[in-house]
């Protein structure tokens, strides 16, 4: 549905974005990451026709955003960071304005259809300037959906709203995404292994990866954590744990707990448990404590910071 | 097409919801009817040639306060992002705001309707000249709105935009006199493109199609000059 082969951007001699290469499919919701200023907004601005790149393609629905810009804009709705609101209309009148210039037929009743999937129904004829940020984002949503795209590019769909409307535009999202294409980008982590069946990391204009969020989380490299919970330790128990091959630290964790990190390059899990046997302090719980999606992109957008720093020492 | 009358429609409905237009129509209808009380007052005369001219002059001042919203405060807002990733090409966004505008002032125009009108009740004015400096009038402020768009898409803000539309209107207002003093074929040049040497004729009644064509050549040329712009604005 989506093709991005070699996008680059530069803005006079920054670079915005450089050879970004990806595809989404149909039916895919799409996480778009990375730290501010990494080029995600630059990406969605070129994705939905508004500036065109400075190299490489687009094609969306088999159309290329520049070439056949018209064709390829009416299969993309656009959420912009910027909700694009007129504030002396009123909510009706906007999106009747926004449905006339997609070109819908039976305005009136998809306004509606619209309406009533973003909880604007009771907001209809209230002025647009008047609103709680919240109402605006959804009237931004709303404004994205009124000809039902193939695609949707959403730049940070959540932010402004209350935790409950977080929840609920969430489950919108997630349910869009079984008929539509979805790109979102976000700053909130839980956010992508919510909704997201793949996620994109970006840092610096650079793809650094493209990967599921649950395989991502689980390529972390680096240390293993162990949580272990006992029914009665011993005073001596975290000198004893630590004593084990491979075992780095020992901290406490909770009640009868202990948070323990070892090297990758062994597992000491079994000899924990054998030691927690010997000893008899009653093993009630031993997991390991996989990185979480946070440890993945600081990690990744940290490592993508030294490599570059290296390149330009090499220069 | 249809998208030209889309946009030009919903930027007809903000000025009218907004103060400025207002006010706009206001200041020209008191000015407009001072000098034509006056002019009468003084010439006695059933004519309408003097008024034409400085109604036109004062349009000139007063447009860039009309058309300065129009596509600066788009990019202010980020409401361009909507305007320029949905499927309607550069053209007919600027053609509906300029329409807009057009639209506005000829509702203006309308209202000095009056002056004929007293003219008609209390002498016998000769009927062709009032129309063709009717005409005259519309070519003129078309010109001058399109000046305006075109500097509404040069900046952010409605007032940097008004401040540089007066600037460029006043500028081609007195090339003329600029002309004249250098001399030679450059002198001819800027005379052609002055806008006062192409109102005298067109508000005294008299229709020249040199001045016609000017006119629409003028509206033309800026909002070529304006999807420009706007195109422009896409890659920075």
């Amino acid at each position: 549905m989506i093709e991005v082969s070699n996008l680059t951007k530069y803005y006079g001699d920054f670079t915005a974005i450089e050879d970004l290469n990806f595809h989404v499919e149909k039916g895919e919701v799409l996480g778009f990451l990375g730290p501010n200023g990494a080029g995600k907004t630059t990406t969605m601005r070129i994705l939905t026709g508004f500036m065109p790149p400075s190299d490489g393609t687009v094609k969306i629905a088999g159309y290329d955003v520049f070439s056949q810009s018209l064709e390829a804009r009416r299969h993309v709705g656009y959420l912009p960071e910027t909700v694009p609101l007129y504030p002396e209309m009123t909510v009706y009148a906007y999106l009747d304005f926004v449905a006339k210039l997609r070109g819908v037929d039976d305005r009136e009743d998809h306004v509606w259809d619209v309406m009533d999937t973003c909880w604007i129904e009771d907001r209809a004829d209230q002025l647009i300037g008047q609103l709680s940020k919240g109402y605006r984002q959804r009237v931004g949503l709303a404004q994205a959906l009124i000809h039902n795209p193939d695609v949707l590019v959403l730049d940070e769909p959540t932010i402004g709203l209350d935790p409950k409307q977080i929840i609920e535009v969430r489950g919108l999202i997630k349910e869009l995404g079984k008929e539509h294409t979805v790109i979102l980008s976000t700053h909130i982590l839980p956010e992508v292994s919510q909704i997201c069946n793949r996620v994109i990391i970006i840092n610096k204009g650079h793809l650094v990866a493209v990967d599921s969020p649950e395989r991502l989380s689980a390529r972390a490299e680096g240390a293993e954590r162990v949580l272990l919970k006992l029914q009665q330790p011993a005073e001596e128990t975290p000198a004893l744990l630590g004593n084990i091959g491979g075992v780095t630290s020992v901290e406490p964790a909770g009640d009868n707990g202990f948070e323990i990190t070892c090297d990758s390059a062994t597992d000491c899990r079994p000899e924990i448990a054998a030691a927690a046997v010997q000893n008899g302090w009653g093993l009630l719980e031993m997991r390991a404590l996989g990185a979480s999606l946070e440890d993945v992109f600081l990690q990744l957008t940290a490592e993508e910071d030294t490599n570059e720093d290296e390149d330009e020492d090499a220069a | 097409m249809r998208n030209t009358f889309t946009i030009a429609q919903r930027e007809i409905y903000a000025y009218f919801v907004s103060p400025i237009a207002y006010i706009v129509t206001a200041a020209f209808l008191v000015i407009g009817g001072y000098l034509f009380s006056m002019i009468l007052y003084f010439s006695r005369e059933a004519t309408m040639r003097f008024i034409f001219g400085n109604l036109s002059f004062i349009f000139l001042l007063i447009a860039p306060m009309l058309t300065m919203r129009l596509l600066a405060e788009e990019h202010r807002s980020g409401t361009i992002e909507l305007l320029l990733t949905s499927p309607v090409r550069d053209w007919e966004v600027v053609l509906g705001k300029f329409l807009a505008s057009l639209t506005l002032f000829l509702a203006m125009i309308s209202l000095t309707l009056v002056y004929p009108l007293v003219l008609f009740a209390f002498g016998h004015p000769d009927g062709g000249p009032i129309l063709s400096g009717y005409l005259g009038l519309i070519l003129a402020g078309a010109g001058y709105l399109s000046v305006g768009v075109f500097t509404s898409s040069l900046s952010r803000n409605q007032i940097v935009a008004a401040v540089l539309g007066i600037v460029l209107l006043l500028v081609l207002w007195l090339a003329d006199a600029a002309g004249s003093f250098m001399g030679g074929s450059l002198s001819s040049i800027l005379s052609y493109l002055s806008l006062s040497s192409h109102t005298s004729d067109l508000t005294r009644g008299v229709i020249d199609t040199k001045d016609v064509i000017y006119y629409l050549s003028l509206v033309v040329a800026f909002l070529f000059l304006s999807v420009r712009s706007l195109e422009s604005r896409r890659w920075s």
